[in-house]
């Protein structure tokens, strides 16, 4: 594929997409999984919340 | 299962894992089939290749706005009909639309140099997406400077309904002023004025970056209910501790 003179910015602007989507996509996801972990910890620990306890 | 249904946070948790697959893949496809057929499309006459910048921009500046408009209807239902998922869906737009707006500015700057000669002009167009991206930074940095979620979605509410006021300010900027930025050329009360060949990869890119952003505002929404179910629970085991 021939990008032309401008080669350079076409190619910039994508790597821009990827860079700023991936950092997106990664950062929820990691957040996730520390979000996840946390809770584990918590319920381990025997930690319910009122609604929880009311529920069984 | 209804829309009311969802307004509990456990049913909701349990609608987007198992939305949210069927969500990632629809969006990787859609993403695959707008990237192939951006390599395929024509030069521009005018801009020669370069035109394959806008398969990013405009999608990512469209949302840009979106980002600010899903904040602005979430606010009002946190001010006017209190759901109790409006400020989860509010918070959780706000650094998905930042992104947005941050990748609009960058592939905008980087089209405007071979274009226009210059990265950045402080025309209105500019200057009004650029006072976006600074609304979408100060509701952020109001959601981390209150620690109290419900108090600190009520004060960004109001901020975020006062800032879609520029939302009609970006659509319009390019008619109500002389500026560098192009006027519209897709959403135009004539039709669009963009041949089919560059106007199909153009939508198929915009269908997949909005169901990007739907997939990731679902995650993020998953993730602050989450989030404010550990802050309770923390809470809790604060109270229970010996000598409190």
């Amino acid at each position: 594929m021939d990008l032309g003179p401008h080669a350079a910015f076409i190619v910039l602007s994508y790597a821009a997409a990827l860079i700023i989507l991936a950092a997106l996509i990664g950062w929820i996801a990691f957040d996730h999984r520390a979000l996840r972990r946390t809770l584990s910890a918590l319920e381990k620990q025997g930690v319910t919340r009122r609604s929880d306890g009311a529920s069984r | 299962m209804s829309l009311i249904d969802l307004a509990n946070p456990s049913r909701f948790l349990a609608f987007a894992d198992r939305v949210l697959p069927w969500l990632i893949g629809a969006t990787a496809l859609l993403f695959a089939l707008g990237i192939y057929q951006a390599s395929l499309a024509p030069d521009d006459y005018q801009q020669g290749a370069t035109v394959k910048i806008m398969f990013i921009h405009v999608p990512s500046a469209w949302l840009a706005m979106f980002g600010w408009t899903v904040m602005s209807v979430s606010a009002l239902g946190t001010l006017v009909w209190r759901h109790p998922l409006a400020d989860v869906a509010a918070k959780a737009a706000a650094p998905i639309g930042a992104a947005f707006t941050l990748l609009c500015l960058v592939s905008g700057s980087l089209w405007g140099r071979p274009m226009w000669g210059t990265y950045w002009v402080w025309d209105a167009r500019l200057t009004s997406v650029f006072v976006l991206f600074l609304m979408y930074l100060g509701v952020i940095a109001l959601w981390r400077t209150i620690e109290e979620p419900t108090r600190a979605g009520r004060v960004a509410a109001i901020l975020t309904l006062v800032g879609a006021i520029n939302i009609p300010i970006i659509k319009y900027s390019v008619d109500f002023w002389n500026t560098l930025h192009q006027p519209a050329s897709v959403m135009r009360l004539d039709g669009p004025t963009i041949h089919s060949s560059i106007l199909i990869p153009l939508v198929t890119m915009a269908v997949a970056f909005t169901l990007l952003f739907v997939t990731l505002h679902l995650a993020a929404m998953r993730n602050e209910i989450l989030r404010r179910r550990i802050r309770t629970m923390q809470l809790m085991q604060a109270q229970a501790a010996p000598g409190h």
